[in-house]
């Protein structure tokens, strides 16, 4: 199974249940994948301390012109829809940071002068932290482009594991999208607060139109006010977890740890939160 | 105009609702909400809203199925797997409008058209205007409507003879944060005392520094791990922040954004308190860096 694990608002507790989620499976002698796709900021290696056996480059391909060959025609500039290649009238300036890769440019340059080389946007960490395998996608600082890390993160999946968990980054964009393709389910965490069910919303909206199956976690499920239940009972989306606000969750996120191993209480939680996605997913198939 | 942008790195740090009480903290300021992805600034300054404005951030290859031969040519050639034959369609939401399948299709079975995958809007707050975006679902390009939203309001700051604006900005430290920075005079960076927290502040301080902008950090609910808050206030000192300011974890945070308010709004003790010393900081902090650019421009 193939859960992804998003939340339309940041801070929910979004890399709290796919950690645990994780974790408490591997408690239970299953084979079990954690991704990181929360490229920007990844934070599940700091609860899981994985050891990281190789680390990949993830390179994009960028445009680079053989001056030589160039007549500078301009052809590139005018076909390039993302303005990342300026055709001089002595020389041609590529903006990587603009580029999409789609190789329009180099393909249709009449004189051929133009190859595309491998540009570097961010890593792939792989490794395991007992016998959880754990890939985690890391964005250079400074780039803006989150996919290519997401979709080389996701090339990394086994697909004979019994659990894949795909840690998903926040908000409704593209990086999520890239993130949630080809889940057998996603779950959306939320809390019940006025931020929480407006970035709800939008994310029930986001996986809609994607076409996928859904549930929610509601997170610290005591404060604020009912309007997420509500939401849930009237879209007939199933809340398949609701976790308290307990003081000492917070201690052992705040500290970097595990809360089926700091807090064991709550591995029950977390295993019936497994089964349940089970049934889900396997509902959505038939 | 002096301009502050509000940033976090990791998400639910409580970046917005520092935001909403340094709004209404400043007075009458010019307000923008770049969290274009999750836009929640609105729900606490409950703002007259504007007529909506349509945003088209890119264009989508189209298909004329009548016209198409299905040879495969585009299908080939798409680096976004946004094609497909039998029946011959474009992936919406695939698609990032390159263009590439149109100049190469052989019968000109395809062709660009404008796509409206935002909306955007000018609405007045009792703290000063508010131009805020609501990205389509599912869709992307939020870096331009993260621009599209600066521009605005700073036309309409300049029309208004506003010289303060604050910003909320997107979280991470891709192509929306990137996008919200541009033009900021002073960063102000939301953290919280967690390990996540920490590590995060680390990437997103990279980032400003990256971009050379001064920049000062706020840790919100500094009394959960005390610990962590030191370490945050050590790491981000060292960094050169101008000024770290903790803010305690105070329920009324969450009472007051629940009854659609800033916690300023209903106290002035606890974190509101604090959040009025965080005012105190960055007012004196931006005057001292606008003159400093504006002695720098003089030179």
């Amino acid at each position: 199974m193939r859960v992804a694990v998003a939340s339309g608002k940041g801070g929910t507790g979004k890399t709290t249940v796919a950690v645990n989620l994780a974790w408490a499976a591997v408690q239970d002698d299953l084979q079990v994948q954690y991704i990181d796709c929360d490229v920007e900021e990844p934070d599940g290696a700091l609860f899981l301390h994985p050891e990281i056996g190789s680390v990949l480059s993830v390179d994009v391909p960028v445009p680079t012109v053989d001056e030589d060959v160039c007549t500078h025609c301009g052809v590139c500039s005018d076909v390039c829809a993302f303005r990342a290649i300026a055709a001089l009238p002595t020389t041609v300036l590529v903006f990587p940071e603009l580029c999409h890769a789609c190789g329009a440019c180099t393909m249709l340059c009449p004189e051929h002068a133009i190859t595309e080389v491998p540009r570097r946007t961010g890593e792939l960490r792989i490794g395991s932290a007992g016998p959880l395998r754990v890939v985690t996608g890391v964005l250079d600082v400074g780039e803006a482009k989150a996919p290519p890390v997401i979709r080389a993160a996701k090339q990394h999946i086994d697909e004979t594991a019994d659990l894949v968990v795909i840690d998903a980054p926040p908000g409704t964009s593209c990086p999520v999208i890239d993130s949630v393709r080809g889940a057998d389910l996603v779950v959306l965490v939320s809390e019940p607060t006025p931020f929480g069910l407006n970035d709800l919303r939008l994310a029930v909206d986001m996986v809609r139109a994607l076409g996928l199956p859904l549930a929610v976690v509601a997170n610290r499920s005591d404060i604020g006010d009912t309007s997420l239940r509500e939401y849930c009972q009237e879209q007939g989306i199933e809340i398949v977890l609701e976790l308290p606000f307990d003081r000492r969750i917070a201690e052992v996120y705040a500290a970097g740890g595990i809360v089926v191993e700091g807090l064991p209480e709550y591995g029950v939680h977390f295993r019936e939160l497994r089964r349940r996605l089970g049934v889900l997913a396997a509902e959505s198939v038939s | 105009m002096k301009e502050l942008v509000v940033i976090s790195g990791k998400g639910g740090t409580g970046k917005t609702s520092v935001v909403a009480a340094l709004a209404r903290l400043a007075h009458a300021s010019m307000l923008a909400d770049c969290d274009v992805d999750a836009a929640d600034l609105h729900l606490v300054l409950s703002p007259t809203v504007g007529p909506a404005h349509e945003f088209s951030g890119r264009s989508q290859a189209v298909i004329d199925a009548d016209r198409c031969t299905g040879c495969g040519l585009c299908v080939e050639h798409c680096r976004f797997a946004a094609l497909a034959l039998n029946p011959a369609r474009v992936d919406s939401i695939a698609c990032e409008g390159c263009g590439l399948c149109v100049r190469i299709c052989p019968v000109e079975a395809l062709r660009m058209e404008p796509v409206v995958n935002g909306h955007w809007w000018l609405s007045e707050t009792r703290w000063g205007p508010l131009v805020h975006a609501r990205l389509g679902v599912a869709e992307d390009n939020s870096g331009k409507l993260v621009a599209l939203v600066r521009n605005e309001a700073r036309r309409v700051a300049e029309e208004r003879g506003l010289d303060f604006m604050l910003v909320d900005g997107a979280p991470g430290i891709g192509c929306p944060v990137i996008a919200s920075l541009s033009g900021a005079s002073m960063v102000l960076l939301v953290t919280e005392p967690t390990v996540a927290g920490r590590h995060d502040l680390g990437r997103v301080l990279d980032l400003v520094r990256h971009f050379h902008l001064p920049f000062a950090v706020c840790i919100n609910k500094h009394d959960l791990n005390l610990r962590q808050a030191r370490a945050v206030q050590t790491e981000a000192e060292a960094a050169g922040a101008l000024f770290v300011v903790p803010i305690r974890y105070d329920r009324a945070v969450t009472d007051a954004m629940v009854a659609g308010k800033s916690v300023v709004d209903v106290t002035t003790e606890g974190a509101a308190a604090d959040l009025s010393d965080l005012w105190l900081h960055v007012s004196t902090a931006l005057a001292e860096v606008v003159r400093g650019t504006e002695t720098e421009q003089g030179k």
